[in-house]
């Protein structure tokens, strides 16, 4: 096999690999798949071994050993037999990776995705409430309740015109 | 020697967030209301996330050199981020007094962890560009970002509560007077810090911030005075038994479960 056709060859079974791992989903927000969230950070074949490299979102992210073993029940269940699934930290997961997919499937499960610009990732005090967009009616008129809401992950939100409370996946 | 003093290191800054991490749990279902019960529950659960990733990269390291428990104590098999922190006595954790301190009101919490999230946020810092350890930067690197939303919310209710109502006031001043002599010892170091981490360029960074979120909420920014020290070297105030109590009893009593 010459080098070019095994190169096709290994980002052909990566791409399987990934499709496979969009079937594994953060246990927290069901809606977005590992792939979504970005921190499927790497697949490498060690001779007959596979590893995925993954980071977590949060240091204290509970999600994270449940992820883990799911990625490789899921792996297992396709065949795979010699899985090996390592954590990094560095570099530290952002909301930027996460996929525009990820965004409209959070968006239509009723959570903002996150702003593509960070705004508040500073230590500035009594900032302006970022415009976050209501899920539900789509108006930007909202005020933050709170930074921290219902997991590490997302700040608590309500909408001043339909009054729905609502949770942003806050940038990070 | 020196992989000895790097682990005692390594633990000292788990045990740091562990500790406050348990404190601030306390709030759990407590809190005012329930937007900040929420809040300083999630710092909490940064805080044990931060020490688990310290906890593991000390066990990795104790394991690597076959190492006796820090303080000589075998406590059995391969060391874990669990055993580190069940299975080890007071004398043993290296924690700062000041997150070992009691919740008390509502105040005091606050202004807890506003002395501890400056620290934090400067100590991070400074781990994450200048420290030649890879998976210490890391870990400061992740944690930083965490420490930002917690050094934001704390300073914003320091200068809320501090400038509020008179009662308010009066109950910071009450925690100032409480805290205040546990701040020093963040700046003094131990035998495991001194080639480490320039804990002198920090305390100015730190004094400056406090100064600042200070003034805006009228308090008055104390003189240096007499500190309390020797959490880092395992000399604890009575607080920490009793947290470890709490914290150890079921690992102590029913050895292996797990739930
Ligand atoms: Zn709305």
């Amino acid at each position: 096999m010459s080098r070019t056709e095994e190169h096709t060859t290994v980002s052909a079974e990566t791409k399987k690999i990934e499709m496979i791992l969009e079937q594994v989903h953060d246990p927290e927000v069901p809606v977005l798949s590992v792939m979504d969230l970005g921190i499927v950070r790497d697949i490498k074949w060690n001779n007959d071994e596979l590893e995925v490299i993954i980071t977590p979102t949060y240091s204290g992210c509970p999600a994270m050993d449940v992820i883990s073993l799911s990625i490789k029940m899921t792996l297992l269940s396709h065949g795979y037999k010699k899985i090996k699934i390592t954590q990094v930290l560095s570099p530290a997961w952002t909301t930027d990776w996460m996929s525009e997919e990820g965004k409209r499937k959070l968006a239509a499960y009723g959570i903002a995705p996150p702003n593509p610009k960070q705004q508040v990732c500073n230590d500035k005090l009594f900032a302006p409430d970022e415009a976050v967009q209501c899920p539900h009616c789509h108006s930007y008129h909202t005020h933050r309740v709170s930074e921290f809401g219902s997991t590490a992950c997302k700040a608590l939100y309500q909408c001043d015109d339909c009054k729905e409370p609502f949770d942003y996946f806050k940038c990070h | 020697m020196k992989q000895d003093s790097f682990i005692y290191y390594t633990l000292h800054l788990a045990d740091n967030a562990l500790i406050l991490g348990h404190r601030n749990s306390e709030w759990c279902g407590h809190g005012p209301v329930l937007e900040q019960d929420i809040a300083i529950t999630n710092i909490s659960l940064d805080l044990i996330g931060q020490a688990r990733n310290f906890y593991q990269y000390a066990a990795k390291l104790m394991n690597k050199q076959n190492a006796p428990s820090p303080n000589g104590k075998e406590v059995g098999g391969e060391f874990t981020e669990d055993k580190l922190a069940y299975l080890r006595d007071v004398r043993e954790f290296k924690n700062c007094l000041l997150a070992e301190q009691p919740n008390g009101d509502w105040a005091q919490t606050i202004l807890r962890q506003f002395f501890f999230s400056t620290y934090q946020f400067y100590l991070y810092r400074q781990l994450q560009e200048s420290h030649p350890d890879e998976q210490l930067a890391a870990i400061a690197a992740k944690s930083l970002k965490e420490v930002t939303y917690h050094l934001r919310w704390s300073s914003e209710w320091v200068i809320r509560l501090g400038d509020g109502t008179e009662e308010s006031r009066k109950r910071m001043l009450n925690a100032l007077e409480n805290l205040w002599p546990y701040t020093g010892e963040l700046f003094v170091p131990a035998a495991y810090e001194t080639d480490r981490m320039d804990l002198k360029n920090i305390k100015e960074q730190w004094a400056q911030k406090v100064k600042d979120i200070f003034s805006e909420a009228t308090l008055p920014y104390p003189a240096e005075g007499w500190m309390h020290t020797g959490g880092k070297t395992g000399m604890h105030t009575e607080q920490l038994g009793f947290i470890l109590a709490e914290l150890q009893f079921m690992q102590r009593a029913y050895p292996n479960s797990e739930w």
